[in-house]
């Protein structure tokens, strides 16, 4: 077990920096679909099995489709010329320090702590429906009104502006 | 095929620490690329990345104690990530509309408007 | 009586309203009637004051309270005033005197168009000074030490066309100035030991509280003396006196001669007790005393304007009262200061009657053989002067310089050197006098007089000269029949001079008597028969540092006026003050810094973000 975390998790890191140094964004949203079938794989040997599927289901299905297709009706391929441009190697340094200075953190702050052992039983999809329908279920009730929320503003601001022109305006809403 | 019987346990023995560092690992990377990028796209992506990496904590979190918790919490973020997913893509079709560029720069309109550049004397 | 009193000053102080707000609607004879009458007004109530004051003689000090001004915190002062017989001989000098130069004025000002604003400031100032004199407390006292200096200033640069007034009237308020805030400091210092500035209560409690010499007494009598010197243009600051001559001739007889200078011989006669507790400077008052009559008689022998020589003959006699002041001589320097209101009042107003008819010609060296043109005036300016130089016997002076001089001998407190000083005075006194009356009057004549002065002009004159012959009567000396008026008068108010036996009287009237005469008859070789020892002096050296007054004028430019005036120059653009605007400046350089941070970049925004939460954690994990 503990040999597969490790290569999932080499798998994770890898297409995870693959992703956001690709100027390609197809390449680059494949290279983290990658990535989330290596966190769901982490899931499953944590004994998670139901999040390990809703991972791949949901996140690498939905939202990394979802990204696939705006991206594509984008047409961004065609800019590479541009990402170049912005992707100079100069740009790293500065978050390079910050993120160092965190890991820096988070390292000391890991190690000041002592933990036990890690997963030892599979907690099963039962056991998650019945704390989902009875302990969480007032969140479960706002999660819904969220997505519903997610719905209306995603039709909202995706619809384009009708050019409505009046007889007597010449061009956008000016007055003969 | 592996048939999983009762004596089956998951045991992963590698220890939190190193779990929660993978993650926070994630996390940097998630950052780092939020940085660089302009592209609004990857700078998207990015904060899906770091939502992910937080998500892991919680799985590990749970899988530690023993409980649901955990991947009850792990839920929500998903749902929470995809209305954010769906309602930032649309507004980046609303800006790509507009600005016909996907600079995040090109969106400077909040920017401090430079009206009293004069020091007073 | 009590209703009387405030109406002395009041009076005056209408008038000067009535004139200054409605002075443009009503003709200029009413504008003369009114402002002389007022000041005839309140002279009469002095009088008539005064013979209430004096048949009711047991009665003492007379306190009349109008107004409470200020009442807070433990200090009180009012608008009250206080007759006793100080008060009442400074007054009747300045409504007596100032009514006959309001008299003279209507014909000496008729033709200038200021006319109504000279009568509306020329009562302003009677009413200031009177209530300079009436003055209960001290404040109310400086209320109106302060309004003769302001219309000192208003009424020298009278005719302010010219720039020269303008700079000599900004000459006097200055230096005038140093002195007040000489006095305002001891004012304070009076305040703060006493909390009260009523001027019985003080005298009372710091004869009461303050050992003589000590240093509080010390430091506030100093104090108060800078002022007097400023006003009474004594040395250090007698500079301005000489140029407040721009003024007209009846400024210079009201206020320069009779009645503003001598206000500080006012104040220090008033706080007697108070210098009294300081010797040493009582000692410092006669030497300034002394010092100055001799510097401002040594200049007045080398002026050629007329004026400027009265002027430094007022310096000098001032000089005098002082010097009788510092020896513990009280009423003998209020004596001197009556007569010498009478003969420099007359002096003034004779020399302007001179001036005006003269085509407005000052130097004397271009004028000459009047005495036969306008004999009145001649016979008048005459009698003024034999009364400065002290002729003996028949003129006040005589008896007013001689009692000085006679206790400036046997005073306790008085050494010799101030006797010989006093003497070398009075010689320099009738040495310069007749030098006057005799390039002024006598030679050939050089300009023409163009009219004859009227009767408004010879009245006053012929009032003042008889005044400046008969006026010493009352007050003569030991050996001449005691008759002692007039020190009998301030018995109660102030203290005699206590003498040392064992001179005789007569033998110093005899040595006074010999050197004025020697001064006449010195003046009359030089100057009468045009001597050529007169030429040979005139243009060395020492005759134009005379001139100069001394070169105090020079010093002070070099001391005082050319480090400001450099500074100045220095500081054109104002750097301290750039000191302050530099605070402003960083922080709006600081602003336009900060908000080029502000770019709207999001990615900035979140790099930001990332670095505040770094410190954050570093700063919470290492606590």
């Amino acid at each position: 077990m503990n040999t597969i975390f490790y290569i999932a998790a080499a798998t994770a890191l890898l297409s995870s920096i693959l992703a956001i140094t690709n100027r390609n964004a197809i390449h680059a949203l494949l290279y983290l679909i990658i990535s989330l079938l290596s966190i769901s794989v982490i899931f499953y040997i944590l004994g998670a099995h139901l999040i390990a599927a809703l991972e791949v289901i949901v996140y690498a299905g939905a939202i990394m489709v979802l990204f696939i297709f705006v991206v594509m009706m984008l047409n961004i391929g065609m800019e590479e010329e541009s990402e170049k441009k912005w992707l100079t190697p100069g740009m790293w340094i500065v978050p390079a320090i910050l993120a160092s200075v965190l890991l820096v953190i988070f390292i000391y702050v890991l190690k000041a702590f002592e933990y036990e052992q890690a997963a030892t039983e599979i907690i099963g999809p039962k056991q998650v429906g019945v704390s989902l329908f009875t302990t969480y279920l007032l969140a479960v009730e706002i999660a819904g009104i969220l997505l519903m929320a997610g719905i209306v503003g995603g039709y909202h601001l995706g619809k384009q502006k009708k050019k409505v022109m009046h007889r007597f305006m010449v061009k956008d809403g000016e007055r003969k | 095929m592996y048939i999983r019987t009762e004596e089956d346990e998951i045991m992963v023995t590698i220890s939190m620490e190193i779990q929660i560092l993978f993650a926070a690992l994630l996390f940097l990377i998630g950052l780092i690329g939020f940085l660089v990028r302009r592209n609004i796209i990857f700078m998207l992506m990015s904060i899906e990345i770091m939502l992910n990496s937080a998500a892991l904590v919680f799985v590990i979190a749970g899988a530690h104690w023993l409980q649901a918790d955990g991947q009850v919490m792990f839920i929500f973020i998903l749902t929470v990530s995809a209305a954010e997913v769906s309602v930032g893509l649309a507004l980046i079709l609303q800006m790509y509309h507009h600005f016909k560029t996907l600079d995040a720069d090109a969106l400077r309109k909040l920017r401090d408007s430079r009206e009293n550049e004069d020091i007073p004397q | 009586m009590r209703i009387l009193i405030p109406l002395i000053p009041a009076i005056p102080l209408l008038s000067f309203l009535i004139i200054a707000l409605a002075g443009r609607f009503i003709s200029k004879k009413a504008v003369g009637a009114i402002g002389t009458g007022s000041v005839i007004f309140s002279a009469l109530i002095t009088i008539a004051a005064g013979l209430y004051f004096l048949s009711s003689a047991g009665e003492g000090a007379v306190t009349s309270s109008v107004y409470s001004w200020i009442n807070t915190g433990g200090f009180s002062a009012g608008i009250s005033f206080l007759l006793d017989p100080l008060s009442l001989v400074f007054c009747f000098v300045i409504t007596f005197v100032g009514a006959l130069i309001h008299l003279y004025s209507i014909e000496f000002m008729r033709d200038d168009d200021g006319f109504r604003r000279f009568f509306a400031y020329m009562n302003l100032f009677v009413g200031s000074m009177l209530i300079l004199v009436l003055a209960d407390n001290l404040l109310l006292l400086y209320l109106g030490w302060e309004g003769v200096g302001l219309c000192s200033y208003l009424l020298i640069g009278f005719w302010y066309k010219e720039p020269e007034n303008g700079y000599a009237a900004r000459k006097a308020f200055i230096v005038t100035r140093i002195g007040d805030t000489a006095m305002i400091l001891g004012l304070f210092l009076l305040l703060i030991s006493f909390g009260t500035l009523n001027i019985q209560d003080l005298m009372q409690q710091a004869s009461g509280r303050w050992a003589a010499g000590s240093p509080l007494a010390v430091i506030s009598a100093v104090l108060l003396l800078g002022g007097a010197l400023g006003k009474s243009a004594q040395l250090p600051l007698q500079t301005w006196l000489p140029d407040a001559m721009a003024g007209p001739s009846p400024v210079s007889a009201l206020i320069h001669a009779a009645t503003m200078v001598t206000a500080g011989v006012y104040l220090i006669t008033r706080t007697h007790v108070l210098f009294t507790l300081a010797p040493v400077v009582m000692t410092a008052i006669a030497v300034i005393g002394a010092i100055t009559l001799l510097i401002a008689g040594f200049s007045a022998l080398a002026q050629h304007d007329l004026k400027r020589v009265l002027a430094y003959s007022t310096i000098s006699q001032i000089g005098y009262m002082f010097l009788a002041m510092g020896i513990g001589a009280w009423s003998a320097a209020v004596f001197h200061f009556m007569i010498h209101a009478f003969f420099k009042a007359l002096l003034f107003l004779s020399a302007g009657a001179v001036i005006h008819l003269l085509h407005h010609e000052h130097d004397m060296f271009r004028m000459g053989g009047l005495h036969k043109k306008m004999p009145l005036i001649f016979y008048t300016f005459l009698t003024g002067a034999a009364s400065l130089s002290a002729l003996p016997l028949i003129t006040a002076g005589f008896y007013s310089k001689d009692q000085i001089l006679w206790f400036g001998w046997t005073s306790a407190s008085s050494s010799h050197w101030l006797w010989l000083a006093g003497i070398t005075g009075a010689l320099l006194t009738s040495l310069y006098t007749f030098r006057m009356v005799f390039i002024t009057f006598y030679g050939e004549l050089k300009t023409e007089p163009h009219e004859k002065a009227g009767a408004l002009m010879t009245v006053p004159l012929i009032i003042l000269a008889i005044l400046s012959a008969a006026g010493g009567f009352i007050e003569l000396p030991e050996n001449f029949g005691p008759v002692h008026l007039f020190s009998r008068l301030f018995e109660t108010v102030l203290p005699s001079v206590a003498i040392e036996e064992g001179s005789s009287e007569l033998i110093f009237q005899i040595v006074s008597a010999v050197i004025t005469l020697g001064g006449i008859y010195l003046a009359y070789l030089l100057f009468f028969r045009n001597s050529p020892i007169v030429k040979r002096i005139r243009g060395t050296r020492l005759s134009d540092f005379f001139y100069s007054g001394w070169g105090f004028d020079w010093l002070y430019n070099f001391l005082f006026v050319k480090p400001v005036v450099w500074f100045s120059e220095v500081d054109r653009k104002d750097f301290i003050d750039a000191v302050y605007t530099s605070i402003a400046r960083m922080t709006g350089y600081f602003n336009v810094l900060i908000s080029r941070s502000q770019n709207g970049k999001l990615r900035w925004y979140v790099l930001f973000l990332t670095a505040g939460i770094t410190v954050l954690l570093v700063v919470i994990l290492s606590l």
